[in-house]
């Protein structure tokens, strides 16, 4: 395959509150800071993700062009999913040789509505959605599944809260405390946070990435794979497509330094491990992950963003990032990202 | 443009108002295992699985392709989800396209539909407060002003939407899948129904309609079958809110014309291109998208309307099949033009064929006129 990298990074100060800005105008600033990061004003190929149950408007994503700047006309598509599976088809499109750059992005405000009751509705609609099963139920169901220990899943969660306090990005959430459950066995702190926030990556193609970035973080794997929606046909205490996912996408085949991984609940964290492979000493969402900010549909992109900058920073030489989409870790993406890409003469 | 891909399977529900007796996912799988055995193949021969469909409110439910997954054979595979608005079946096509062309799968099953009797379109598409100030009903409300502005600019009389109103419909006749078979369909039946937008009568509109289109893409070393092989592929976008944008011939349309001619080699698309499914979901579409196209010069396209250069017998067939004015799936409408140029390229139209096709167009447009997708597709290998 082509080598294709990413060269550039942003995302908003994410907020747990709705701070009035609508969705292009939280994207036009991250936007501009890709652009401004790697000098360019077009791109070969532009690919967005977001949702519009989010917005509760049809075609929420079509103002969003107004911040891209679409003008003269782009090259350009919208996948209804996590901006990570539209860093996924820039991917793609980077692979045809004609086009060496790509902007993606993502964006979501869940503070305009209720997330945990709008996640019902993604469900098959004649024999889930009405059992009313809610988001933070059916995860409830997966965390009996794997059988958490709950001195676990609170370091989880202090960590991850931790690591988001120390970024600037994240948001400013307390040590986890309180005995209440959210679900049994989900405390209110297992759950990600309500989000609104936007992120943006460039992508670029070989000498290209080479010439945008001193470091580029190379994605010299990525795959994602599906499982069967209904609950019941899935072992949910093991992430059966992630596994292959990560296989797919070669994580086995070096040591990784950093992950980033999709885990809107603190139980998905050991699951996920898991399925990767990860060891205890691999560093998991220094970040603060989407237990510390989680912009839905910009959550997944960010978790790339965030691996990619520890290999353009040179904090890390292999990277892992993870994306979900679909109740209980349905379907999932997975990246490395390296520092050095090995001659792929194929 | 990348590795070469064909189509090689094609299937289609029959359209019609309401498909009560099939699920989301039993309407999906009826359109995809006729596209699986056209092509002589089964679930276990697709890679991927890439779904399209418009709004998610159309039908009520979010990101619908997790539950869909299961219906298409997508477990275990990857799967994804387009959405451009309008031009999401032209898409759809396009990114399955892409998979095979970037050399990441050998096939690749597309799929797009909508079940438009789940819910009302026209307030679905009525965008509200706090998004825009509601000045409109429906994508008639918002795409009347600009179709008479074409009239204004170009001075085309006024008949020239009931002339493709019945053009359609009478090729729609011969097309089993068609959701519009209005028999006696004429001139005095289209100009007697009601002025819904001026200038656009009822039978001058899309109907609303249940249904579900799939196409199975396939690499060079993976074809089976009658390929119908992908010379070009193009998308573009535009802002909605630009000062000075031509909504009448939005440069979006004439760029991604322009984009998927070059890669196909084609200089005069209306003597080149043999047949072209394109999106007409209001008459008027016709004569606009003519110019657009480059078919006719600025201020002509209704000339060749007129002069009947479009119908199935004139030297520039435009859609065939009876087009998005006899069957409109929303989400599934830009797919179906893009499988009929297929079908017209492998000499499977059936009733509808047009004689010697070697190159035909697929297009889709949607949002305000603003996204744009596009292939050509033709008998030989590119």
């Amino acid at each position: 395959m082509r080598d294709v990298a990413v060269v550039a990074f942003a995302q908003t100060v994410h907020t747990g509150h709705d701070t009035g800005l609508a969705e292009p105008e939280l994207l036009l600033p991250v936007i501009d800071e890709v652009k401004r990061a790697t000098g360019l004003k077009r791109f070969g190929f532009t690919c967005s993700g977001s949702c519009d149950y989010l917005a509760g408007a049809p075609f929420s994503f079509v103002s969003a062009l107004d911040a891209v700047g679409a003008w003269p006309p782009i090259s350009e598509s919208h996948v209804e999913m996590d901006g990570a599976f539209a860093l996924y088809e820039a991917w793609v499109r980077l692979q045809h040789g004609d086009i060496d750059t790509a902007l993606v992005y993502g964006f979501g405000k869940s503070s305009m509505s209720d997330i945990r009751e709008i996640m019902t509705l993604q469900l098959d609609p004649y024999y889930l959605a009405p059992l009313g099963l809610d988001q933070v139920s059916y995860a409830a169901l997966q965390a009996c599944a794997v059988n958490a220990d709950r001195a676990a899943l609170d370091e989880i969660v202090r960590r991850s809260r931790a690591d988001g306090r120390a970024n600037p990005y994240a948001l400013d959430l307390p040590d986890p405390s309180g005995e209440e459950f959210e679900v049994e066995p989900l405390r209110p702190y297992d759950v990600a946070p309500v989000t609104d926030g936007a992120a943006a990556v460039v992508l670029a193609a070989g000498d290209r990435a080479r010439e945008l970035a001193g470091r580029p973080a190379w994605i010299t794997g990525i795959a994602h794979r599906a499982e069967p929606h209904y609950l019941g046909m899935r072992d949910l205490s093991r992430s059966v497509s992630t596994a292959e996912a990560g296989r797919a996408a070669g994580v086995g085949k070096g040591p990784v330094d950093v992950a980033e991984l999709h885990t809107q609940f603190s139980h998905e964290e050991p699951i996920l491990r898991a399925a990767l492979g990860l060891s205890g000493d691999v560093t998991v969402n220094p970040s603060g992950g989407p237990l510390a900010a989680n912009p839905v549909m910009a959550t997944g992109l960010i978790r790339l963003g965030e691996a990619a900058l520890r290999i353009l920073d040179g904090s890390a030489a292999r990277a892992v990032a993870h994306a979900t989409s679909g109740p209980c870790l349905q379907q999932n993406l997975v990246a490395v990202l390296e520092g050095a890409v090995l001659d792929q003469s194929l | 443009m990348g590795n070469r891909c064909a189509v090689v399977g094609v299937g289609q529900t029959r359209y019609q108002t309401r498909r009560q007796d099939v699920s989301l996912a039993g309407l999906v799988r009826e359109a995809a295992l006729r596209a699986l055995e056209d092509a002589g193949l089964t679930f276990a021969d697709i890679d991927a699985v890439v779904i399209g469909k418009a709004p998610d409110l159309f039908e009520g439910v979010m990101m619908p392709e997790a539950y869909l997954a299961d219906a298409l054979g997508g477990a275990g595979k990857p799967v994804m989800r387009v959405h451009t608005a309008g031009s999401v079946g032209g898409s759809t096509a396009l990114v399955g396209a892409s998979l095979v062309q970037g050399g990441v799968h050998g096939r690749v099953l597309v799929v797009a539909f909508e079940k438009q009797s789940e819910s009302n379109a026209t307030w679905a598409l009525s965008t509200h407060l706090p998004f825009n100030a509601s000045l409109v009903v429906g994508a008639g409300g918002y795409f009347a002003p600009h179709i008479r502005e074409y009239m204004r600019r170009s001075g085309a009389p006024d008949h020239i939407g009931t002339l493709v109103a019945v053009k359609d419909r009478l090729n729609a006749l011969k097309n089993p899948y068609a959701h519009l078979r209005i028999p006696g369909i004429s001139r005095e039946m289209v100009e007697s129904t009601p002025m819904l937008w001026e200038p656009i009568r009822y039978l001058e509109t899309c109907p609303s309609s249940d249904g579900a289109c799939a196409i199975v893409l396939a690499a060079e070393d993976k074809v089976t079958g009658t390929p119908a092989w992908i010379h070009g592929t193009a998308m573009r976008s535009e802002p909605i809110m630009l000062a000075g944008r031509d909504v009448v011939s939005p440069r979006a349309g004439r760029d991604c014309a322009a984009d998927v001619y070059r890669q196909a080699g084609v200089t005069d698309p209306r003597r080149e291109i043999d047949v072209a499914e394109v999106y007409v979901p209001f008459s008027w579409y016709e004569p606009m998208w003519l110019e657009n196209l480059g078919f006719a010069a600025e201020g002509e396209g209704w000339k060749l309307t007129e002069a009947g250069c479009t119908a199935l017998d004139g030297d520039t067939p435009w859609n065939a099949s009876g087009g998005v004015l006899s069957s409109n799936p929303i989400g599934a409408s830009g797919l179906i033009r893009f499988a009929e140029a297929a079908l017209q390229v492998r000499g499977t139209a059936g009733e509808h064929q047009v004689e010697g096709v070697r190159l035909a167009l697929g297009h889709a447009y949607g949002g305000g006129a603003q996204f744009f997708a596009m292939w050509i597709v033709g008998s030989s290998k590119p």
